[in-house]
């Protein structure tokens, strides 16, 4: 009687973590140097729009993109809590199923007054709004035209369509010009610019951009999230401040940032927008904002048009911080403060955690970018807000010296 | 025209050169490139070189290379020949 063979040894199973080994490692490696980890910060209360409470010490929150200090707001947190006792904590549906409330198209409305627009469209996150618009709106055969330092929502929404993903070195006129002239004629294109971007702060030359990609018969998204509330005469972006409104077909937003909420949008003077309520996906199928959010939402929309001190203060305190601190020796992302985000060059991954803890030690939040958002840079992000004083700024400007100094940071000068 | 390698095609084989000399800045390790060559694999190009080196060979042919279409692109011979419109 024939036995059968033994079994061989069968492989040990593949471990679908392997792969993140190497960052599991430089993590580990971080956190072994005993300094503080700078992407697990928990804040135990927050006392104000620029104030927070880790532990039992208060901190200076420069790093939160709360730009026009909506968060605390008495109106927009009186309509919360009033949306909050009348519709109450959550909608349980998708906007096209039974998610759209009055607060959710009172959002809507807010919105096409803030930009002077005809269409509006709200959805649950600013990345899903940038996930919906490009998924949906190219398709096979159209042609994506991007930045290549655009935000990881639109990257992500290319690779989620069918469209082809062309990408222009960075704020480079003359390089989208010469794209646009390789895409065959005839095919669809859509040019997607941001007014602000985020890593360093500096701001895309709208005008050249937008005049090269209508000359080439393109299709024009701005992503504003980083302008919004204080470029522009009427804060509503870059795009405005550049004088070319009329001819940007679609303007993408947050309301986590100057808004002070969370949720995202697209508004549009094109009369066929709304068919994209029904063909993308990530409005489709998702829940759609609690209705404290939209109330919120709502409510500081309306407010941020009439905020013209609040911008004009905003704008001080961020050339002020970057003046000062460019005097102090550190190295900035841009020659001048372009937007309220100043970027702090650090030499390398190691003295950017000793800084950003000998920050916290000061008493000082600022982020941390993870070194994959920013190959070749390492950077420590602050972004102020318009409830920032200059004393505020100056005291942050000391703090950060002082922390230079622990960390063992070399200024210049 | 027999015998091409998998890959390539007889106009490819005909811009190889070309492109080899396009890549060579890029071959930091100094191995030897043909056809063959896997741009991951062999030359270990990380994400931001592999667009500065799309972009060399983008502007050399006038064409466009869609960054949807890189992921297909694992060797040299890979690379389509430009078709100039």
């Amino acid at each position: 009687m024939a036995t059968a063979p033994l079994p061989e040894e069968a492989p040990a199973p593949a471990d679908l973590f392997d792969k993140f080994q190497p960052l599991i490692d430089q993590y580990e490696g971080l956190m072994a140097s005993g300094l503080r980890d700078p992407f697990h910060l928990k804040m135990d209360k927050i006392l104000s729009p620029t104030r927070a409470i880790v532990g039992n010490r208060e901190i200076m929150l420069v790093g939160t993109y709360n730009y026009m200090g909506m968060t605390f707001d008495p109106d927009v947190v009186a309509a919360g809590k009033r949306a909050l006792d009348e519709f109450g904590a959550g909608t349980t549906g998708s906007r096209v199923l039974n998610g759209t409330y009055q607060g959710h198209a009172e959002c809507e409305a807010a919105l096409r007054d803030f930009y002077q627009m005809d269409h509006a469209m709200v959805f649950s996150t600013g990345y899903q709004a940038n996930l919906g618009l490009m998924s949906a709106l190219a398709g096979r055969g159209d042609y994506i035209i991007l930045d290549a330092d655009s935000h990881a929502s639109i990257y992500d929404g290319c690779a989620m369509g069918n469209a082809d993903i062309v990408r222009f070195r960075h704020n480079d006129v003359a390089d989208l010009e010469k794209r646009l002239r390789r895409v065959p004629e005839g095919a669809g294109k859509l040019v997607v610019l941001e007014g602000v971007y985020s890593m360093v702060g500096d701001v895309a030359p709208l005008a050249e951009m937008v005049a090269v990609a209508k000359a080439a018969g393109a299709m024009v998204a701005v992503d504003e999230a980083h302008a919004m509330g204080f470029f522009g005469e009427n804060g509503r972006g870059v795009f405005e401040a550049a004088g070319v409104e009329a001819d940007v077909d679609f303007v993408v937003g947050t309301f986590s940032k100057s808004v002070g909420t969370v949720g995202g949008f697209i508004v549009s003077n094109h009369p066929k927008f709304d068919v994209l309520r029904f063909v993308s996906r990530p409005y489709v199928y998702t829940a759609s904002l609690p209705p404290a959010v939209v109330a919120c939402s709502a409510a500081s929309i309306r407010k941020l048009m009439h905020a013209r001190d609040k911008r004009a203060h905003l704008w001080a305190a961020s050339r002020r911080m970057h003046s000062g601190l460019r005097a102090a020796g550190f190295t900035l992302g841009t020659e001048t403060a372009e937007s309220a985000i100043i970027a702090v060059n650090m030499p390398d991954q190691e003295t950017s955690a000793r800084m950003w803890t000998a920050l916290i030690e000061e008493g000082v939040y600022v982020n941390m970018v993870p070194p994959q958002a920013t190959p070749g840079l390492h950077l420590l992000r602050c972004s102020l807000c318009a409830e920032h004083s200059l004393d505020d700024v100056d005291e942050i400007i000391a703090r950060f010296r002082r922390a230079a100094a622990t960390a063992d940071l070399p200024l210049s000068g | 025209m027999t015998d091409t390698p998998p890959g390539t095609t007889d106009i490819t084989t005909g811009i190889l050169p070309r492109l080899i000399e396009i890549i060579e800045p890029f071959n930091k390790k100094g191995i030897a490139l043909d056809a063959t060559t896997s741009f991951a694999n062999d030359l270990e190009l990380d994400s931001l070189t592999v667009m500065d080196l799309v972009a060399e060979i983008e502007d050399e042919y006038d064409i466009i290379l869609p960054v949807n279409m890189l992921p297909d692109l694992e060797t040299i011979g890979d690379v389509p020949a430009p078709s100039r419109r």
